[in-house]
């Protein structure tokens, strides 16, 4: 409150004058009678159209076939289509014909809504906090503690059926000691018995390494797979899966065996199908480059190079099974493979 | 001798002639055109031709049209760093050539990325000689015969059905990885694609499978045996008749196609929409009945 404030001109309510609404401009509707018939016949014309859509949906329910026997109208559907079409037209003529109704019909006078502050008013926050406050007290929560404590505990018990029912999603690590089922993580089928057979997927043939030729491709499984059912044989598949590869042996720069050893044959080389990212089985294979990439993350790995990663998320090469032949000339494995296969875990380096 | 004489004085008098130059192009075109008309393995070729002739045959298409980047003699062409330029055709033997020309993926015109299926630039004949003489450079699968590619026509219904239903697991296992779950194509790296198998003839899908063009690991008898590529492409054939049931199927791509309708279309149709909702309406300059009254 200085002296100088005291000659300045008091400061007025509204700096500039509340100039009002602009005056109402109308529309045709509002001033002339035929134009307001007219929209209102527009209106129910579009209801009716609906109506009538709704029973063409009714009519094609019940008159087009389908199971075994489709009708088509130009290559699809003919059911899914009509369904499709008319239940759709009818919604649309019903929201078409609403909106239609508000912009020429109903009220069309300005409204004014003055705003207010986002705090509410200091009494019903306290009456707010005091409803609380009772709440909390009459409920006892703070003078029950075995009532308390005892929701606290269903409530946390809860997270359980969250947890069985994810660990029904795949081989779980208390399973991975068994070798000789090939069960767990560490394991698959290759090392349950000497020498298990690289046979085809779906089919179940054996391979010789010789009716392969260079840049064959062949997504195979190991022998004894299809002896499986249900989920034993998706887990197992899941592990074992494999690609195999045939190349000019000169073209092959490494492979995982260790020094002196030779994990390939004549050119024929098998690598795990899972991803070491987050486990999608891979098959885009290029001859060319020798190549593999994933579909999931585009995570790529040179077949001719140990299956080293050349592109993507992934950080380890995919696993190589050691791999001969059995004295009747077939593909097999020597052994399981050396490391786990598949996505990283946290007991993997253990 | 006096003739030759005189006729060269007089083509030599008139060689500066205004006409002279168009007489000499005239009968260069003639010339040049009888030759073609005369040599043209495709103008003379018959049906009857042996296969002697049509390794002969091929040679000399082979000279003209595939040499410059695979060598006179199918030998392959490096460039000066040590890459390829064009590949050895010495064991790729009559189907690879058939699938490469038949489809029109060569001649290349240029090298690129991939080589694109277009109108065949050879006709059938010229596209059998060029594969028998390639196949006579070295070993290499020969062109399948309509028996290979297609089910026997003595099989029952349900025999029918079986194969087909065993091709088509066989194709979600080693196909669908590349070229989709419906045979649709799908991209791969560095700009390649997989290409469309729908409205590829059995005998092209059945040669490309046992030859592996570009990119594509190949599936020789001894990797996917004669009777379950049969099998394939007649899941392959099937799934083309097959109306689509579930409606549009947007080149059946999956998500790529159905996103790009369902963001453009359906929430470019909202947007419209909410547009129109909240526009202003026509408006009239005069006033209702009794209104005046209220503004006064």
């Amino acid at each position: 409150m200085s002296h100088h404030d005291e000659h300045l001109p008091a400061v007025p309510e509204e700096p500039i004058a509340n100039p009002g609404l602009p005056e109402h401009v109308y529309r045709p509707t509002d001033v002339d009678d035929r134009a307001e018939r007219r929209a209102e016949r527009q209106v129910a014309s579009l209801f009716m159209v609906s109506a009538v859509f709704t029973i063409l949906f009714l009519v094609a329910y019940f008159s087009l076939d389908i199971k075994d026997n489709w009708a088509t109208v130009g290559g699809l559907g003919a059911s899914t289509v009509a369904l499709g079409v008319f239940l759709g037209l009818a919604l649309l003529c019903i929201g078409v014909g609403i909106i239609q109704w508000a912009r020429k019909l109903m009220a069309d006078h300005e409204m004014v809504e003055m705003r207010h502050p986002a705090r509410s008013a200091d009494e019903d926050r306290e009456a707010t906090l005091a409803a609380l406050a009772d709440g909390l007290e009459e409920s006892g929560i703070g003078r029950r503690p075995l009532v308390r404590n005892s929701l606290f505990g269903a409530v946390g018990l809860l997270g359980l059926p969250a947890v069985v029912l994810l660990r029904d999603l795949g081989p779980t690590p208390s399973e991975v000691d068994d070798a000789a089922t090939g069960k767990g993580l560490k394991h698959t089928l290759w090392g349950t018995r000497p020498s298990v057979r690289v046979v085809r997927d779906v089919v179940g043939t054996p391979i010789r390494p010789g009716d392969l030729a260079i840049g064959d491709l062949v997504n195979a499984v190991p022998d004894g797979l299809f002896d499986l059912h249900g989920l034993d044989l998706q887990v197992a598949k899941s592990k074992g899966a494999v690609v195999v590869v045939k190349m000019e042996p000169s073209e092959i720069k490494s492979t995982q065996a260790p020094e002196g050893d030779n994990w390939s044959y004549e050119g024929v080389l098998v690598f795990s199908k899972i991803c070491t990212h987050v486990g999608c089985p891979i098959s885009l294979y290029e001859r060319t480059t020798h190549h593999l990439l994933c579909p999931c993350h585009q995570s790529t790995f040179d077949l001719a190079d140990s299956a080293k990663v050349v592109f993507g998320p992934a950080h380890r090469p995919l696993p190589q099974l050691p791999l001969t032949v059995d004295e009747e000339g077939y593909l097999c494995a020597r052994s399981d493979f050396v490391e786990p296969v598949g996505p990283s875990y946290w007991e993997r380096e253990k | 001798m006096r003739f030759l004489n005189r006729s060269a004085g007089w083509v030599s008098r008139r060689r500066r002639g205004p006409l002279a130059g168009l007489a000499v192009l005239f009968l260069a075109l003639l010339l040049t055109g009888g030759v073609y008309s005369a040599f043209s393995p495709g103008a003379s070729a018959e049906e009857t031709a042996t296969s002697a002739e049509d390794i002969a045959k091929g040679r000399e298409l082979f000279i003209v049209g595939c040499a410059y980047c695979h060598g006179s003699n199918g030998e392959g062409v490096l460039t000066q760093s040590g890459e390829q330029y064009g590949p050895p055709l010495i064991d790729v033997g009559a189907a690879s050539v058939d699938f490469q020309v038949g489809t029109g993926r060569m001649p290349l015109a240029a090298p690129t990325q991939q080589a694109m299926r277009k109108p065949p630039v050879y006709s059938e004949e010229e596209t059998r000689q060029l594969a028998a003489y390639v196949d006579s450079l070295g070993t290499g699968p020969a062109i399948p015969t309509v028996e290979d590619y297609t089910l026997p026509a003595d099989l029952t219904e349900e025999e029918r059905e079986e194969a087909i239903s065993r091709g088509g697991q066989i194709f979600l296992t080693n196909c669908t990885a590349c070229h989709n779950f419906d045979g649709s194509g799908g991209a791969m790296p560095r700009g390649g694609f997989a290409p469309t198998l729908r409205g590829v003839s059995a005998k092209h899908i059945y040669e490309a499978l046992l030859t592996g063009p570009q990119s594509m690991p190949s599936f020789s008898n001894g990797n996917l045996s004669p009777s379950e590529k049969r099998d394939v492409i007649a899941y392959l054939k099937k799934t083309e008749q097959t109306p689509a049931y579930g409606g549009a199927g947007l080149g059946n791509l999956g998500p790529v196609s159905e996103g790009l309708f369902a963001w453009l279309v359906g929430i470019g149709g909202l947007v419209g929409f909410a547009v129109w909702i909240a526009a202003h309406t026509t408006r009239s300059s005069k006033k209702p009945r009794g209104a005046a009254a209220t503004t006064e």
